[in-house]
Formats: C-alpha cells, structure tokens, sequence
C-alpha cells in the first residue's frame, strides 16, 4: 500500500463520519427544544465543517484551504458569542447592544 | 522513508481526530441536557478538531502550511471553551434549568440571578 492509496482511504472514511456527524448536528438544530441547544449545535456544526475543509485540503493536496478552514472557524466562535448576548438580551437580563 | 511515515501518522490522525467530532455529535444528540450536551460538545470537538488541523500540517509537510495549522490549533482550544461557557452562562441567566436528574446546582443562590441589569 502506497501512501498515496492509503491517504485516498483515510480522507474517505473521514469524510463519511463527518458526513454522520453534521447530520446529527442538523437534527439536533431541528429538534432543539431552545435556542441554547441549536446555537450549540450550529457551534459544533461549523467545527464539523472546518473538519471537511480539512480534509478536502488533504485529498487534493491544495493547501489554500486551511485558510478557509482557519475562517470558518473564527466565524462560528463570533457567531456563538453574539447569539449568546443576543439570548441574555431577549431573557430581559442583559445591557443590550 | 521518513516522510512516508509522516503521511500515514497524519493519515491515521485525520481518522481519529474525525472519529473524536463524531462522537461530540453523538454526544449532542443522546445527552439529556443544555448543560451536559455543552461538555460533548466543547471537549471532544475541539479536540477533533484540533487533530485534523495537525493532520493537515503532517501530510503537506510544509513549514508554512504547519505553522498555519498550529496556529488555527491554538485558536480552536482557545475559543471554545470560552464560547460554550458564555452560552452556558447566557442560558442560565436567561432562566433554562438543567435537568431534574441534577444534584446540585451551586449557582441557585447567586445574588447575580436575581438582578435584572447583569
């Protein structure tokens, strides 16, 4: 087994479990009963997806796409803070904007 | 010789860190509450998701590209713990209580829960 076929193998199994793991998340975002559990899903959604540009840049071999991966990133941590003063402000209990 | 084996050690990293961010998501379905579904999440999927970065840096084998990817590492194990317990805090706040099966609750008493302007 060459690394080149092993490397194939690798990103394609990961690909399948990151495949299961965003449609847990967006069954989790579906049926959260709060705001609180889909904005926690949509915070481990976006890890799932960095995951997938991941391993897309290792299959390929194009190495601009952890860049994107490092956006993604920083965009779902933003996006987290955000809703969770925006769930403190609707609550009547935070400083508002 | 040795980069071969650089390439199947990032190989077998990218299996367990995807491994690791399916379990978080596992974990975020079967769990019974905010407070305990915040631990699955925030644990094993920055852990995951710190692995498949490293990953990334095993197999490019470029020193640029592995400093970018311990970089977005550190930023990853920085950030989320740090946003899972502002939405813990936010939640609990706002007035979600954790589940009936909780034993104790050491914030029940907190004189920051009965103010309205914090």
């Amino acid at each position: 087994m060459t690394p080149a076929t092993f490397i194939d193998w690798a990103s394609l199994i990961a690909l399948v479990m990151l495949t299961l793991a965003l449609l847990l998340s967006l069954t989790r975002i579906v049926i959260g009963p709060s705001t609180s559990d889909r904005v926690l899903a949509l915070d481990l959604l976006t890890i799932v997806v960095m995951g997938f540009v991941c391993a897309i840049a290792i299959r390929t071999g194009l190495s601009l796409y952890l860049d994107i991966a490092i956006a993604v990133a920083l965009l779902g941590f933003l996006a987290t803070i955000a809703l969770a003063r925006y769930i403190l402000f609707q609550a009547g209990k935070g400083r508002g904007p | 010789m040795l980069s071969d084996l650089t390439i199947l050690a990032g190989g077998v990293l990218l299996i367990v860190g995807s491994f690791f961010v399916l379990a978080a998501a596992i974990g975020v379905i079967r769990l019974p509450d905010l407070y305990t579904r915040m631990h699955a999440a925030s644990k094993a999927g920055a852990v995951g998701g710190g692995l498949i970065l490293i990953a990334v840096a095993l197999v490019e084998q470029d020193v640029a590209i592995a400093m970018r990817a311990i970089l977005g590492f550190i930023f990853l194990l920085l950030t989320t713990p740090l946003a899972a317990h502002l939405l813990a805090r936010s939640s609990y706040f706002a007035g979600y209580k954790p589940c009936t099966r909780t034993v104790v609750d050491d914030m029940s008493g907190s004189p920051e829960q009965n103010s309205a302007n914090k």
